[in-house]
């Protein structure tokens, strides 16, 4: 079996609420694919992100993460799991304001030791990537607060392939770039994210940038909790 | 250690905050170290002065009173005792030395003191050390003063100067002893006691210089000229003192003689032994020492809750780091940790700052409390109960900050991976 993620009859609610954001019946992602998630907004996609990455348990239903059922494991392992195989790029605002550009692309690998094996030298993987990822140099040792947006997002980018993990998350990532720097962002990240051999799972509203990828998926269809009203 | 990085980098970022908060924190444990160490001097001071002597013997009064008004010159002078006493004393067994005192005049408010040579024979100060000369000699006229260092250094007197002594105690001298000045013999190396600050004069003398004053005052044309004086200074040994200090050949003995010398029938007595007397002063203090130290412990619990104030404050705009961090991998707890290491640098911040000003103040106001109070301070190492509570206070630190520590971790736990502003 070569999906990196596979779900199977999801069910999930929020604390205290009745209807479920999500009730999928079945959804995977092959090694190395890169799989356009759509849906407008209020359509389960952060949640579906949240449980894929671990963060809450579906009251039903298996999620399968680089085969191993996320259900099975603690909340520790759980956290370790998403340590160790999973990217996240967000919205914005994902770089930590005081640490400089390098200690940011290397915090996954202070927290995975899976992560840090394969990144061999984190700084040395760090460098590599935030120079594959067109940032000058001078950048790499300033605080990340101040660089500029589109910056920012390829610091995180580089951030979420350090160690390459299984699968990377990008929950909208280019909704603060315009154009031009949005394709610009996407080439790179396409271009990283196969050197690293990981999976993408990436969610827009923004349908435009589907025709790039391997999959094109609308969450309202496979989500038949549906549209919240 | 990954955490305690991310902790110091995190501090970094605001560092205007947490220097407040370390300076706090700092000035809190600050008060608590000199409430400490000044009380401890205080008590090491008072032990200093009576460390060779075994009996205190004055006229029938409260030990404490005795031995605050004789050794300190704390209180009014209160009633003397009869010479004969002084002799009665003497001649007990296992008596080895006695120093005569005489209280009661001054010179420029430092109490002036008659007393014989075996004041600067068989007196001791600290630990158990004899009184030396920083220049010139004991008595050998009638009319010498032998000073203490800080009335030398305060009124810049040097031997052979010409001095007059006034009648009473008291800044301001209406009666001064014009007709006897004395002569400057002797200046006393620094002791840390209340010696520094006395002037110490022939036991003889002080009989001498009060002939006429027998009303408080002198009778004008009375008196004896220096050298009629230096004829009869024997003649004039004064039938009253006002205490003595004793010296016993045998430690042991102390109990009995004590007993005894409060039991003499011929005169009411009181004898008390220096060290005991200081406990019951102690007793008296301990009372005033607690409700100081509570207040210096208030003072750091302060500092902390501001610490914990900071801290909380700092989580909401925090909620974002706390998501990017879980988001890379960090666990609930770690997130957690990362807040109780940042309390843990403040509050070490706070103790290491703390502790230098306190030693720092203490240093730099040393000197001035030496002069003016008398109260010699030094930097000692803090005791290994010192130390308990200081380590003490870094663990109460930390155990508070599990409050926005627990609050921290809720939230991630909550939050999960949504960075919602």
């Amino acid at each position: 079996m070569n999906a990196v993620l596979a779900i199977d009859s999801l069910r999930f609610a929020w604390p205290g609420e009745d209807r479920p954001v999500l009730d999928i019946d079945a959804f995977s992602v092959a090694a190395g694919e890169k799989v356009f998630l759509h849906g407008p907004s209020g359509s389960g996609k952060s949640t579906l992100l949240a449980a894929v990455g671990a963060l809450v348990v579906p009251q039903s239903g298996r999620i399968e993460l680089c085969g191993s059922d996320l259900s099975t494991l603690s909340r520790g392992g759980r956290d370790r799991f998403r340590a160790d195989h999973l990217g996240v790029i967000f919205q914005q605002f994902n770089l930590l304001p005081w640490l400089d550009v390098t200690a940011n692309v290397t915090l996954p690998c202070r927290f995975s030791r899976v992560r840090a094996r394969r990144a061999g030298n984190a700084e040395a993987a760090a460098r590599q990537l935030l120079s594959a990822m067109d940032l000058e140099e001078s950048l790499w040792q300033r605080r990340a607060d101040t660089l500029s947006v589109g910056q920012q997002q390829r610091v995180a980018a580089a951030r979420a392939l350090i160690g390459q993990p299984e699968l990377v998350l990008a929950d909208e990532p280019t909704s603060a770039l315009d154009a031009d720097r949005r394709d610009r962002f996407l080439d790179l990240l396409f271009e990283r994210v196969e050197v690293a051999g990981s999976a993408l799972l990436f969610v827009s509203h923004d349908l435009a940038l589907g025709a790039r990828f391997d999959r094109v998926v609308e969450l309202p269809e496979i989500n038949r909790a549906g549209v919240a009203a | 250690m990954t955490l305690l990085r991310l902790a110091w980098r995190s501090l970094l970022n605001r560092r205007s905050t947490v220097l407040l908060t370390v300076f706090t924190i700092g000035l809190s444990i600050a008060l608590l170290v000199m409430v400490e160490q000044l009380r401890t001097d205080v008590r090491q001071g008072f032990y200093r002065s009576v460390s060779g002597t075994d009996l205190i013997v004055g006229a029938r009064t409260a030990p404490v009173q005795l031995l605050l008004n004789t050794v300190f010159g704390i209180g009014t002078p209160g009633n003397s005792i009869s010479h004969e006493s002084l002799e009665h004393i003497e001649a007990q067994r296992m008596v080895e030395w006695t120093i005569p005192l005489l209280i009661g005049d001054s010179h420029r408010g430092e109490r002036v003191i008659g007393t014989t040579g075996a004041f600067f024979e068989h007196y001791r100060y600290a630990d158990r050390q004899p009184l030396e000369l920083a220049a010139g000699e004991t008595f050998t006229d009638l009319f010498d003063v032998v000073i203490g260092h800080q009335v030398a250094r305060r009124f810049g007197y040097s031997v052979g100067d010409e001095i007059h002594l006034a009648h009473g105690g008291g800044n301001v001298s209406l009666h001064e002893h014009e007709e006897h000045p004395f002569t400057v013999r002797g200046v006393l190396e620094p002791t840390g006691t209340p010696v520094d600050r006395n002037l110490y004069i022939p036991m003889n003398a002080y009989g001498v210089i009060h002939v006429g004053w027998e009303s408080g005052v002198h009778r004008p044309g009375s008196g004896l000229d220096a050298d009629e004086a230096r004829e009869h200074a024997h003649e004039h040994e004064p039938e009253e003192i006002s205490a003595v200090l004793v010296g016993l050949t045998a430690p042991a003995a102390v109990f009995g003689l004590q007993r005894s010398l409060n039991d003499y029938e011929a005169e009411p007595l009181t004898a008390v032994m220096p060290g005991i007397t200081l406990q019951q002063l102690w007793r008296l203090t301990g009372v005033a020492e607690l409700v100081l130290r509570a207040v210096a412990i208030l003072v750091v619990i302060t500092g902390l809750l501001g610490m914990v104030t900071v801290l909380l404050t700092t989580l909401n705009e925090r909620r974002r780091e706390m998501a990017i961090l879980r988001a890379n991998g960090a666990r609930a707890w770690q997130i957690a940790a990362l807040l109780v290491f940042e309390a843990g640098l403040i509050v070490l911040g706070g103790l290491v700052l703390g502790i230098a000003m306190a030693l720092g103040a203490i240093i730099a106001l040393g000197p001035w409390l030496l002069d003016v109070f008398g109260l010699a301070v030094g930097v000692t190492a803090p005791e290994p109960w010192q130390w308990a509570v200081l380590g003490g206070i870094f663990l109460v630190g930390l155990l508070v900050a599990l409050v926005p520590a627990i609050m921290a971790y809720r939230r991630t736990l909550a939050d999960g991976m949504q960075v919602r502003l």
